[in-house]
């Protein structure tokens, strides 16, 4: 029973850090029709920048702020630069561009910091760990990921729903052409929504950095996580990219112990332990083929 | 015409070459051997890509799918092609029938996204294949033969995958141009309009999915007795982009484009890897260039504008 508590816990938290990822890419796809795989390349430069900022400015808070700001201004000059020539091209152009970027970026940053995983050492204020049960001690830095991403996901769902700004996004998420023929800079909408989602995913890199070692290529596995997440949700949507996050953090997690036991009790132990965790790590890609099956446009679709 | 058959006869060439003693090292027919593999299978990608437009990002499965069905044949002491080729092709062929019933319910990105998931699958699963290496992979114990002859062995190996490439090719050209694939085309052109005229795209698009997964399959059977050695790695997600790569650098929907993208992709990891360990450096700002300035590909460099 405790195992299953600190598992949920666990779940929500890789939930809400894969929802910022998710945010960004799924408003930039949805407003824009722009496949970027260069998304998880934020993610990971958060987490580089994050250790660098953090070691320069001496501190995890001030060098959290300036690295999620570098992210995004890396993102905006990105845009500017080339996915901005790519926007009237077609999936397959934008799908290539992009790959070519993950390719130079991985290696670029293999050749600043080195291919040796690097550690952001966690905030002594979140450091510490309190009683969950009897027993049983829950990191608190978790528990402050989970918050954030909590918070994040409030603040744009705000942004998205009560602001006007947020209005011309959805609009422009169903219907670009019109809301440009509306006098609408469509063009600025762009640069802001690829902004707000390329700082989103350095920050989101920056959290991650002090429970996983900051390595090259650690972008692509979020980011594969991260489209899962907002094909099950459904394209444009936060609040399906929030709620689909929620479920692959936790199917993954929890699913991940849940078929392992399951397997042990169904099939003798050596069979078992191969094919559990086989299972676990297709589990979600299975969800996926499930959602898409049943819907093949993602729960809650922006475009419908 | 003229471009596909000078391509064919340059690869031609090195064994002919070779045989009349002139020096080219073992460097050169090992290097375009690879080239070649990889054309098969980005050129069976470039039916369902190109012509059938579904962007497979999951391509690599059929690839790895192909080389497993050497590993494990192998381990079972079977070695002739003869068996380990059909298996092969079917169980790709039957990887792609059971997603692509799934896959085909979904357009433009999902499509990408969920052919990406279900090649995810193939990689987890062939990574747990603890019989056959996990994660570290298997080292075949002997290459596959062809009725007990050695054509995938030494010298033989060379001219035996120019052979298969050329058949793929020929295959692919000949569907391409049959009411199946001008079928497959018309739908990629306008699906509500071919199936006003009756056609079934669902049924169309899966058999094209069936058809390039198996010839891929072939590849995979191929690239396993190339490098002696399979794993999971054959699935991975960044194969299956280098796959996408091929075609869309060679040109999309030429066929023998997708040999010249699979030249320039492995040239590129080859001679820029020999240059620098960091290449990727070069090679990266190269695709999105193409991208940008190359709007037909390799294929199109010197054709007229459409």
């Amino acid at each position: 029973m405790t195992l299953l508590a600190v598992q949920l816990l666990n779940g929500f938290q890789l939930g809400m850090l894969l929802f910022l990822v998710a945010a960004g890419l799924t408003l930039v796809f949805g407003v824009m029709n722009f496949v970027n795989l260069a998304h998880g390349v934020q993610y990971m430069l958060g987490a580089y920048l994050g250790v660098t900022c953090a070691s320069l400015a001496g501190g995890f808070w001030l060098g959290l702020l300036l690295a999620a700001m570098a992210a995004g201004a890396f993102g905006l000059a990105l845009e500017w630069l080339i996915f901005r020539h790519l926007y009237a091209r077609s999936d397959l152009d934008q799908v290539l561009a992009t790959f070519g970027i993950i390719v130079t970026l991985n290696e670029a940053v293999r050749l600043l910091w080195g291919s040796a995983p690097l550690e952001l050492p966690m905030p002594d204020l979140l450091s510490g760990s309190f009683m969950l049960m009897d027993g049983l001690r829950y990191p608190v830095y978790r528990i402050a990921i989970t918050a954030v991403g909590l918070l994040v996901g409030l603040a744009l769902a705000f942004l998205v729903n009560r602001t006007r700004a947020g209005m011309l996004i959805r609009a422009g998420a169903s219907n670009p052409d019109m809301v440009n023929a509306l006098g609408v800079d469509i063009r600025r909408l762009f640069r802001l929504v690829f902004g707000i989602g390329a700082m989103l995913a350095g920050f989101a890199g920056v959290l991650a950095a002090p429970l996983v070692s900051v390595e090259p290529g650690m972008g692509e596995n979020v980011l594969i996580l991260a489209f899962v997440v907002i094909v099950i949700g459904g394209i444009g949507s936060i609040r399906g990219a929030f709620i689909a996050a929620i479920l692959v953090g936790l199917v993954d997690t929890v699913g991940r112990t849940m078929i392992t036991d399951l397997s042990h009790a169904v099939l003798s132990g050596q069979a078992a332990s191969r094919l559990g965790p086989a299972l676990a790590s297709m589990l979600i890609y299975l969800v996926m083929a499930a959602v898409l099956a049943w819907r093949p446009a993602g729960l809650f679709p922006a475009r419908t | 015409m003229k471009l596909p058959l000078a391509i064919f006869a340059l690869l031609a060439l090195v064994p002919i070459l070779s045989a009349l003693g002139v020096p080219l090292g073992g460097f050169v027919p090992l290097l375009l051997g690879r080239v070649m593999i990889f054309a098969i299978a980005a050129m069976s990608l470039d039916l369902i890509l190109g012509i059938g437009g579904l962007a497979s990002f999951g391509h690599a499965a059929p690839l790895a799918i192909g080389a497993y069905a050497v590993a494990i044949l192998d381990a079972a002491n079977i070695h002739d092609a003869v068996i380990v080729v059909p298996v092969a092709m079917a169980a790709a062929g039957f990887f792609a029938t059971a997603t692509g019933a799934v896959a085909l319910r979904t357009r433009g990105v999902n499509f990408i996204m969920i052919t990406l998931a279900f090649a995810q699958m193939i990689y987890f699963a062939a990574a747990s294949l603890a019989d056959y290496g996990g994660d570290d992979g298997y080292t075949l114990y002997s290459r596959t033969t062809v009725l007990g002859a050695k054509l995938l062995d030494g010298k033989a190996f060379y001219p035996t995958v120019l052979v298969v490439l050329f058949l793929v090719w020929l295959k692919l050209r000949i569907i391409a141009a049959s009411r199946f694939g001008r079928t497959l085309s018309a739908i990629r052109q306008n699906r509500p309009r071919a199936q006003a005229l009756g056609f079934n795209a669902f049924a169309v698009e899966l058999a094209a999915m069936a058809i390039a997964s198996a010839l891929c399959a072939l590849a995979g059977v191929l690239l396993a007795n190339e490098a002696e050695f399979v794993s999971p790695a054959f699935a991975s997600w960044a194969r299956s982009g280098d796959l996408m790569v091929m075609v869309i650098l060679g040109g999309v929907g030429s066929l023998h484009g997708a040999i010249l993208g699979a030249f320039a992709v492995v040239m590129a990891e080859e001679a820029l890897g020999r240059l620098t360990q960091h290449w990727p450096l070069l090679f990266g700002p190269s695709l999105v260039l193409a991208v940008l300035f190359l709007r037909r590909g390799i294929a199109g460099i010197g054709g007229r504008r459409d």
